[in-house]
């Protein structure tokens, strides 16, 4: 496990030292191919049927103060690791060429890795701090103005929000005496007993719920805690908004599930009505929003949230089932799936925009292009499959996710999983929209002259379509991993 | 002895430096190197070799020096001392090297600053008032030459400013341990028998006055609000090595004493003011940090942080718990290496080349491709100021928070935001003065070539920058010293619920 964490750092280490950006390039991206292989192995050995965490390791960090350096890795944590394994290196194929840029990614990673595997409150605080680092300097990598402007207000977004989250950790300590996640979240709703009891207020508990939620939310980001997101994942080069959206956004997801679900049963479940419809307004404002943007990227981005809101939407849901039925279940399920997915999808959509870019010349307006399907056949046929995917067609990747979420939501919020059909009406209208403007039609705008996908790009997008197939067809493979039967 | 030779290498160097001939002048870095290192080498042996379990002093040295007062030389080191010891080397070694490059008056400037550094290391070490009392002045006066002499901006209005301060803040400690020998009955100022409670300890009335005069008195030199504002100016008029010395340890003596004298002596007194004096220090972070924000020279950003940061000690030390306690003491360290280094790339990188420490001018000088090193160590001390984890101010700022939540769950929420405004001013001076996007049509070339940075600045940064990564991932190396001796009978009288 510790392993893992050292392969992408080391990776960094040996790319900060080549000699030129093509070495660093190749050096960082054969680390990463490393990390792929080991996070397999580590998925193949992990044990689904005994479930819970495995591979656990534990050292003492910061006695003095309780902080161990403790990981492990459960169902959840090895889908997450699977998705990092996977999006990095696929960033770095796509769109990352300077050296310190390649570190940087390597870093980034590095973090990732170490969200998803830290079993105490301060390790896994210290790794989903630092991420944000890397992801500050990669996003304002074009060094314009309004890069300069964007990636700062992300950085003091999420940092506003990480300090939230930090109170909130040194509140349950302070209560509970301990930042072991797995011993606290074995104790089910008894966080929330020694808060109330432990501070004295009655609403003690509710507060320190606050207080993570709203960092959470940041990262995700839940509407109205959004606006540090257009402008950064528009202003950043699209090989790290792939990384922004493919990976980062799921930290906040993968928060809410590590640690709100097992620690606050007893608020998540009194609060479902308006934590439902707080998912609602993310997917449908969202959607809408998406509806009516010109730029690619904005839309996409846009889009991006209205996806992690179907993720929010089955949390909440399985939440306030508060027992152990097969709508939560399912619901539950989905959630994980649509993680995956999502973040395989929208990365795909972003390297397509890189694809895009590149040939456009910076270009990235709906209106810019047009007929690009007779000029761009493989690039058409392969972007449509991944927007097709993000649209939730079966057969493809998106669909599983979602409708697992949408089963087990309906069984238990009925009304929220009729009104989140709205966010998925708009997804399909803008999306298709995109599609007829931008492939179909007659030539115009950038698309005269239009190059074709290179082989070398072919190559790096189509594992990834593949990927889409292969879970639309047989999800088990992934469902395996955290369900046992 | 080997703490005392600490000092006392100081010392030896500053004389020696002051013999030396005319044509050797120019050596007088050299010896004041040597000296440095030898008392970094002496402090991290007395580090190394601290082993009572637990947490007494060390290394006692006790000698009669006025009997009939009560005085005696008397100086010993327990883990909380040693962490400041090492600080101050550390500095030393590191204010030397990026003083490299002063050629004006380097005798006098070199020999003051080891005078500065021997006073440092004796506060850090004495446990009689009166000697205590004695290195504390002697930091005072040198410091007052240093800037006035070798200073930038507004030097002789910063460097009395700061002087007035600093005697100020004497007069009230003054005042405060005389009342101490004089009305407390005691006459002695040694520390441990005053601090006794077998002793009887002092009658409440006394301590309710007492207190703040000298908690405010030491508190001067620490930057609490609102009596910080010697310090920026001064931070800004002073050469760099000097701005290092003052950020790095000399505000680090105010609350230093402020914890070993005011607080142990007068647990009555520190019950009764301990609520205002947190307000004063949570003010301190939130309003130094919001100030900070709407600076727009460089240097004056890095000086109104230092009094963000040295909130957070105070409140750390207002906690009363050992979580907060040992926050407050590592943020002494801490800040001391992060914001020597702040000061370091500032004044010395940037300003003795580019002449400008204007945030909207160095933005327009391109400086992340005109001067790639100071660049990278201005962004890593950046990240570790602002508190980023992996570093060491993450610790030590969430081991304050930690014990602030136990203690005055009310005022995480000032103390949170300042952590999260001072995230925002370090990043925006960060991106506008290194980082900036360039305005069409102008020309970097113009500027550059800077001289290259200089090995000894490569060197005192690459040191600072280790040392904060180092006690950010292993914080234990500094924490168990510290929470140890948080468990010795002084010590634990500051502890809620301890001995008293």
């Amino acid at each position: 496990m510790t392993l893992l964490l050292l392969i992408p750092l080391l990776g960094a280490l040996v790319a900060a030292m080549a000699p030129s950006d093509r070495i660093a390039r190749w050096s960082g991206l054969a680390f990463q191919a490393w990390a792929l292989v080991y996070t397999l192995g580590l998925a193949l050995d992990y044990d689904a049927a005994a479930g819970g965490l495995q591979f656990v390791e534990r050292l003492p960090w910061i006695p003095a103060f309780g902080i161990d350096y403790h990981v492990g890795a459960d169902g959840l944590s090895i889908v997450l690791l699977l998705l990092t394994a996977i999006v990095s290196p696929f960033a770095v194929l796509t769109g990352v060429r300077a050296k310190w840029q390649v570190v940087m990614v390597l870093l980034l990673q590095t973090t990732l890795v170490g969200t998803f595997v830290a079993v105490n409150l301060i390790l896994w605080f210290l790794f989903y701090e630092l991420s944000l680092a890397p992801a500050f300097l990669l996003a304002r990598s074009s060094g314009t103005p309004r890069a300069a402007a964007a990636s700062f207000r992300f950085f003091v977004y999420t940092f506003l929000g990480g300090m939230g989250i930090l109170a909130g950790f040194l509140a349950i300590q302070a209560a509970t005496g301990t930042f072991d996640l797995q011993m606290l979240a074995a104790g089910g709703g008894l966080v929330e007993v020694a808060l109330e009891a432990g501070f004295g207020w009655p609403f003690a508990g509710t507060l320190v719920f606050a207080c993570i939620f709203l960092g959470l939310s940041v990262k995700v980001p839940v509407v109205p805690m959004h606006a540090w997101l257009p402008d950064a994942y528009a202003e950043s080069p699209s090989a790290v908004t792939m990384l922004l959206t493919g990976l980062m956004s799921k930290m906040g997801v993968y928060g809410f599930l590590r640690l709100l679900v097992p620690l606050f049963p007893g608020h998540m479940a009194a609060l479902a009505p308006a934590l439902l419809a707080l998912a609602l307004v993310t997917i449908v404002f969202s959607a809408f929003t998406a509806l009516v943007q010109t730029d690619l990227k904005r839309m996409l981005a846009w889009s991006s949230v209205n996806h992690l809101g179907y993720c929010l939407l089955g949390i909440f849901a399985a939440a306030a089932a508060n027992g152990t039925d097969a709508a939560q279940t399912s619901a539950t399920n989905g959630v994980i799936l649509q993680i995956f997915n999502h973040g395989l999808t929208a990365s795909a959509l972003f390297a397509f925009v890189a694809f895009i870019e590149k040939r456009s010349g910076g270009a990235r307006g709906i209106g810019d292009f047009g007929g690009l399907r007779t000029a761009a056949p493989v690039l058409a046929g392969l972007m449509g499959i991944a927007v097709f995917s993000s649209l939730g067609l079966p057969g493809l990747n998106g669909f599983v996710g979602e409708f697992l979420i949408f089963a087990g939501t309906f069984q238990i919020a009925p009304w929220a999983a009729a009104a989140a059909t709205a966010g998925l009406f708009a997804t399909a209208v803008f999306l298709l929209n995109m599609i007829q403007r931008v492939f179909a039609g007659p030539l115009g705008g950038h698309s005269a002259g239009f190059r074709d996908l290179t082989a070398g790009e072919i190559a790096t997008v189509a594992p990834l379509v593949g990927l889409m197939f292969v879970l639309g067809i047989y999800p088990q493979v992934l469902i395996a991993l955290f369900h046992s039967p | 002895m080997i703490l005392n030779a600490t000092f006392l290498t100081a010392l030896a160097g500053a004389g020696l430096i002051l013999l030396l001939p005319t044509r050797l002048a120019a050596h007088a870095r050299v010896v004041a190197l040597v000296a440095a290192l030898a008392g970094l080498g002496f402090a991290m042996r007395a580090f190394i070799g601290y082993n009572p379990a637990d947490g007494a002093f060390q290394y006692v040295t006790r000698v009669p020096w006025i009997p009939q007062m009560g005085i005696s030389y008397f100086t010993a080191a327990d883990g909380i001392s040693l962490v400041m010891v090492l600080l101050t080397g550390i500095i030393a070694v590191t204010g030397v090297l990026f003083s490299w490059n002063v050629t004006r008056g380097p005798r006098a400037f070199f020999a003051f600053f080891l005078v500065i550094i021997a006073g440092v290391y004796g506060v850090f070490q004495s446990l009689d008032l009166f000697l205590l009392f004695v290195f504390y002045e002697i930091v005072i006066i040198p410091k007052y030459f240093l800037i006035a002499g070798w200073g930038s901006t507004n030097r002789q209005y910063g460097a009395m400013k700061l002087t007035m301060y600093s005697v100020a803040g004497s007069a009230l400690v003054l005042l405060g341990l005389l009342a101490v020998w004089a009305v407390g009955g005691a006459r002695t100022f040694d520390l441990l028998e005053l601090a006794d409670p077998l002793a009887g300890g002092f009658a409440p009335s006394f301590q309710a006055w007492v207190f703040p005069v000298l908690f405010l008195g030491f508190g001067v030199l620490a930057g609490i609000w609102p009596l910080h504002t010697w310090a920026p100016t001064g931070h800004v008029a002073a050469p760099t090595a000097v701005s290092m010395l003052l950020a790095g340890v000399v505000m680090k003596l105010g609350s230093y004493s402020a914890m070993r004298v005011a607080m142990t002596l007068f647990p009555d007194g520190l019950e009764m003011w301990r609520v205002p004096m947190a307000v004063l220090a949570a003010a301190g972070i939130l309003l130094g940090a919001l100030v900070a924000l709407a600076q727009r020279d460089l240097k004056y950003v890095v000086g109104y942080s230092s009094i963000a940061h040295m909130g957070f000690v105070l409140l750390g030390l207002m906690t009363l718990n050992p979580l907060g306690l040992g926050g407050a003491t590592l943020q002494m360290f801490s800040h001391g290496i992060i914001g020597g280094l702040l000061f370091a790339v500032v004044g010395r990188m940037v300003y003795d080349r580019t002449h400008t420490r204007q945030i909207a001018e160095l933005g327009q000088m391109n400086l992340s491709a005109t001067m790639p090193f100071a660049a990278a160590a201005f962004t890593l001390a950046s990240l570790a100021s602002m508190g980023l984890p992996g570093f060491s101010g993450f610790i030590a700022e969430f081991a304050v928070l930690g014990g602030t939540w136990r203690a005055f769950p009310w005022l995480v929420v000032p103390a949170g935001l300042g952590a999260v405004v001072t995230a925002a001013f370090t990043l925006r001076a960060l991106q506008a003065s290194f980082f900036a996007p360039r305005a069409a049509g102008a020309s970097a070339a113009a500027h550059a070539p800077w001289p290259p940075i200089s090995m000894p600045e490569k060197i005192g940064a690459s040191v600072l920058v280790a040392c904060a990564i180092v006690v950010g991932l292993w914080p234990s190396v500094l924490l168990e010293p510290i929470q140890r001796s948080l468990g010795s009978p002084l010590m634990s009288r500051l502890v809620e619920g301890g001995p008293r």
